[in-house]
């Protein structure tokens, strides 16, 4: 499987990975060596086999619905890239 | 001093013949030594370590003091760390100083171990060889040509070059097995679930699993009872009782049934690696163990199968690096969006970026079916091929990577033969086994691993094996000859 400029496009978006022009070709081609290694699965049975998500077939764990954290927002806003009274500050979004 | 086993030092510790601070600096001194080098380390913490110490001598004096108190450990970059930097060998994280502890590094510090820094490893847990670390590659201690194997190579090349006793590391797709075997030294990756995630950075949830990485089964063993536990605050951590895994340590091999998979000795494997491993099994055998032969007849589906389940999580764990809350961001972002890609883009290494976009890809609206849906059937064929091998035989024996370690340089054009090459660790994660790696020889001076792998809970069995092993061989105590 080959991937175009197009698809390369699309998946730079769906990841929100900045992907340049100079760099499309070659991340083509090695992202179509991985598809190529995916389409090994094609040849296999797999009619009648669930899908496995957990290797335990375990399901989530409940608890109580109640606070277990405390709130540490100044510890955990002191390594940000940028944070005021309380918030994340990013670039204006509604003008 | 580093020429001890654990119990060894453990004992001295004890006995008051050491203090755990003369221990530590020992090592802290070597790291100086012989760590410019090597680029094992991406952090070395001597105040912390020396600090520790102290108190752990302060436990041993007033006989509060465990197995382990005192005994020194390295982390691998991967476990948030309070207050020290915890990168993930990755410049997204380069700035990131843990403001938690992880919970494996909560256990070891009430253990009472002495932290002497964090370990190098691939960006993000996402390679074979640890060359894709924002840090610089890891040398092999054995050849400095050779990688350490990876992701956690930065950990095994500490352990082999004696620049600490024992260290901590994840597998994923075999990141503690195969650098292990790459280093010569003993690695396990426990039954899924059986060690909390919680506070390990996330590189694929469904298979990450903590484990020791030591000289010796007896030294894994020992660091696994203090790593291993119920955690409410991993979600798929197993509720189980405490489990002591030394406790078969001493037991007989008599009639043991070794399997062992026709499919694993095939097409690839080098010719020198098998004789290696065919040799240890022949070791084990004459301890009374029993051979069959087993199948796995959907190996092959393993390797397509993780590269799909692998980076389809990781895409959605490393979302989270965004250059909002923590880590790096982009100068001058001119919105939001500029925001988000660029600082992923600069951020991430070339094979993080690319296992998130086939992640992205994998999960995105028309191939969902075809690709991940698929892949997580196919992880259940590989499971039940396990399964099945297990009705006949105790655990399976093979080779735990194709190759003794390659050269620095040589598969970073070609992802994907580096993703072929995990073709026998790999299934053991999909199937969330426990797996180990035992020193058992060397191809061409660079050390080679025995691959052991048991049903669900084997822990025990599988150190006891090994153990029994290295009672009749000395692979595990070898060192490099410039670091003994």
């Amino acid at each position: 499987m080959s991937l175009g400029k197009t698809e390369v496009e699309y998946i730079s978006r769906l990841a929100a990975i900045a992907v340049e022009e100079n760099e499309v070709d070659q991340v083509a081609a090695k992202l179509s060596n991985i598809l190529d290694l995916f389409k090994q699965m094609e040849a296999a049975d797999t009619e009648g086999v669930d899908p496995m998500a957990h290797p335990l077939d375990q399901v989530q764990r409940l608890r109580a619905d109640v606070v277990t954290e405390v709130d540490q927002h100044e510890k955990l806003q002191s390594i940000a890239p940028s944070a005021e009274n309380g918030l994340y500050l990013v670039p204006q979004v509604i003008e | 001093m580093h020429n001890l086993t654990i119990k060894q030092m453990s004992e001295k510790l004890h006995a008051g013949e050491i203090t755990s601070v003369q221990l530590t600096q020992h090592y802290l001194d070597r790291i100086s030594k012989y760590d410019a080098e090597l680029n094992a380390y991406v952090t070395v913490t001597p105040e912390l370590a020396i600090a520790m110490a102290e108190e752990a001598d302060k436990m041993l004096a007033s006989g509060e003091a465990g197995l382990l108190t005192g005994i020194p450990v390295a982390h691998k970059d991967i476990f948030c760390t309070d207050g020290v930097k915890t990168s993930c060998s990755s410049k997204m994280l380069d700035n990131f100083i843990a403001p938690y502890d992880a919970h494996v590094v909560t256990q070891l510090k009430k253990a009472g171990m002495p932290i002497l820094g964090k370990t190098n490893m691939d960006e993000f847990a996402m390679g074979s060889s640890s060359e894709s670390s924002y840090y610089g590659p890891t040398k092999n201690p054995w050849d400095h040509k050779a990688v350490p194997g990876g992701s956690s190579g930065g950990a095994a090349a500490v352990i082999a070059a004696g620049l600490a006793p024992m260290a901590t590391g994840t597998d994923t797709g075999g990141s503690i097995r195969q650098p292990a075997s790459f280093c010569g030294i003993t690695g396990i990756k426990p039954t899924y679930g059986s060690v909390s995630r919680f506070g390990i950075v996330a590189y694929a949830s469904s298979f990450d699993q903590a484990g020791p990485m030591t000289r010796s089964a007896e030294d894994s063993a020992w660091m696994l009872n203090a790593m291993a536990g119920f955690d409410e605050r991993d979600s798929t951590s197993l509720q189980r009782e405490a489990v002591d895994y030394a406790a078969d340590l001493g037991q007989s091999l008599k009639g043991l049934k070794v399997g062992v998979p026709a499919e694993y000795f095939g097409e690839g494997l080098d010719a020198d690696v098998e004789a290696v491993v065919r040799n240890a099994i022949a070791e084990v055998e004459k301890l009374g163990a029993e051979v069959v032969e087993v199948h796995l007849p959907n190996k092959d589906l393993a390797v397509p199968s993780y590269y799909v389940l692998a980076p389809a999580e990781a895409s959605s764990n490393l979302s989270r690096f965004d250059g909002v809350r923590f880590g790096y961001r982009c100068e001058n972002p001119k919105d939001l969006q500029d925001l988000y890609k660029r600082s992923r883009s600069e951020g991430f290494g070339a094979e993080v970026k690319r296992r998130i976009m086939v992640g992205a890809y994998a999960l995105s609206a028309g191939y969902y079916d075809a690709y991940y849906l698929k892949a997580q059937k196919l992880r259940r064929m590989v499971r039940d091929d396990f399964t099945k091998a297990f009705e006949s035989c105790d655990v399976i024996m093979g080779p735990v990577a194709p190759t003794p370690a390659f050269n620095i340089g040589e598969k970073t054009d070609d992802p994907t033969s580096m993703y072929l090459a995990d073709l026998y660790t790999i299934p053991v994660n999909l199937a969330g086994l426990p797996g180990i790696s035992v020193p058992a020889g060397f191809v061409n001076d660079r050390p080679v691993g025995l691959h052991i792998v048991g049903p669900y809970f084997s822990e025990t069995k599988l150190l006891n094996i090994a153990h029994q092993y290295q009672q009749v061989t000395d692979w595990h105590t070898r060192m490099p000859a410039q670091y003994q």
